[in-house]
């Protein structure tokens, strides 16, 4: 299990490694989710609005600019993997398979909550929303959404290393499999977000989204191995 | 199998033919009046939509596991009627819908998640078509995936919104709705499997012809 983790952290560390001398994908995943951010804004605040009142839009603009915007760093993960040949080496590399799924996994999610951690306070500060009445369900929300979007984005990434048109491939496959968590993230975010936080209904969707990410992250522990293999 | 295809297809066509016999005879609905009629041909279709999205991602689990190209034959032909009886449930929904409820679709819980399980063998069926090599198996994890997804998607969307008639009413209709109902049910299930046969045995065809073809070329 020790063997397990060390590959794990190795792979980790090794993408973290290159993203903290490039800071590539960490700049452009960052910008990407403001020019979201604003994209939504114009069509959701009114002439002469200030945001305010918004509460669910505001939830959901949040949550479609952290998925686009991982999307993007998702393809971007794979894709360098790719250009320098790496993949195919990555796989041969003894250890267990898993263990590669389990550091990309890894990986991604700490990039995509570095940017959660930029993009939220701006959605808090663009649209006066009160993110952080409750932070802890928030934290909680986001962290459990993020793993949950991340790992079957994560698979599918990896599967589509190989395919055609991959690019177009992974939102299309991504969005219908994962729209629970979006359903859950943005419900449970309206939740605090509401005149009246409903903390009971915040909880319910936190639950959620933690059996979601339990079923996943097995499922694609599993269907790593037998999809990998060529 | 495939000496079974004709008399399925016919079986089908039988029942196809008759089944509006019945349907006009089954009682009126007493507030929707005739337009409760098209139930007959929408939930057929709708349930199979669900059997046949869990059939494939069954299928697809166990081409992950034991590779053999049959199954991902019949995978594909169990997502491509998917998505086919999806579109049918789909055009006769809305059509009861604007009668019954006075709009062509609202965001209730039934509807947002057949909607989204269609999506997901809609993207299925993109994967085979522009994926290229090697997309059998991603398409299996997907399949795999959208079977399991949808679950959380039930229960998602029930959390979050519930105008649906629910499933129970079914066993509770009275008798000649019910003979009608399970009637048209029939009709549409000996099509899949007739549909299917026909599907699985185009691709066994297409197979053995690239490999002949490969023979030939060495």
């Amino acid at each position: 299990m020790t063997a397990f983790w060390r590959a794990v952290w190795i792979i980790a560390r090794k993408d973290l490694a290159i993203e903290a001398r490039s800071r590539e994908l960490i700049n452009t995943t960052v910008f990407f989710a403001l020019s979201c951010v604003v994209v939504f804004s114009v069509s959701f605040v009114g002439e002469g609005g200030d945001g305010r009142a918004m509460g669910e839009a505001a939830a959901g603009i949040l949550w479609i600019a952290i998925a686009f915007s991982g999307t993007l760093a998702l393809g971007r993960t794979f894709e360098r993997e790719r250009y320098g040949d790496t993949l195919r080496a990555l796989l041969l590399a003894p250890g267990a398979r898993p263990a590669v799924y389990v550091g990309k996994l890894l990986g991604v999610v700490m990039l995509l909550l570095a940017t959660e951690v930029i993009i939220v306070p701006l959605v808090a500060f663009l649209f006066q929303a009160r993110l952080f009445d409750h932070a802890l369900l928030l934290v909680s929300l986001l962290v459990f959404g993020t793993v949950g979007f991340a790992c079957v984005g994560t698979l599918f990434a990896a599967m589509l290393g190989r395919a055609r048109s991959r690019d177009v491939l992974l939102p299309i496959l991504l969005y219908p499999v994962t729209i629970p968590v979006m359903i859950a993230g943005v419900r449970g975010t309206a939740a605090l977000l509401a005149a009246e936080p409903q903390l009971e209904m915040a909880r319910v969707w936190t639950m959620l989204l933690l059996s979601f990410d339990v079923v996943f992250v097995t499922l694609s522990l599993w269907t790593f191995e037998s999809v990998m293999t060529e | 199998m495939r000496k079974a295809f004709v008399p399925l297809l016919a079986l089908a066509g039988l029942i196809f033919m008759t089944a509006p016999i019945l349907i006009m005879r089954a009682r009126y609905e007493s507030t929707m009046g005739l337009v409760q009629k098209i139930f007959y041909f929408h939930m057929p279709p709708a349930m199979l939509m669900l059997l046949s999205a869990i059939f494939c991602g069954l299928i697809s689990m166990l081409y992950l596991i034991k590779k053999r190209p049959v199954y991902d034959w019949i995978a594909f032909a169990a997502a491509e009627l998917t998505v086919l009886y999806g579109a049918m449930a789909m055009v006769t929904g809305p059509l009861w819908a604007r009668k019954a409820w006075g709009v062509w679709w609202v965001w209730d819980a039934r509807l947002t998640m057949s909607l989204l399980l269609w999506m997901v063998f809609v993207s299925y069926l993109l994967l085979r078509r522009y994926g290229g090599p090697g997309s059998e198996t991603l398409a299996a994890g997907l399949a795999l995936f959208g079977m399991a997804t949808s679950p959380f998607v039930y229960l998602s969307v029930n959390i979050w919104r519930t105008l649906h008639p629910l499933t129970s009413v079914v066993p509770t209709l009275p008798v000649d709705f019910a003979f009608a109902l399970w009637y048209a049910f029939l009709g549409f299930l000996l099509l899949y499997i007739a549909l299917m046969t026909m599907r699985v045995r185009i691709e066994e065809q297409r197979a053995l012809v690239d490999q002949l073809y490969l023979e030939s070329e060495e």
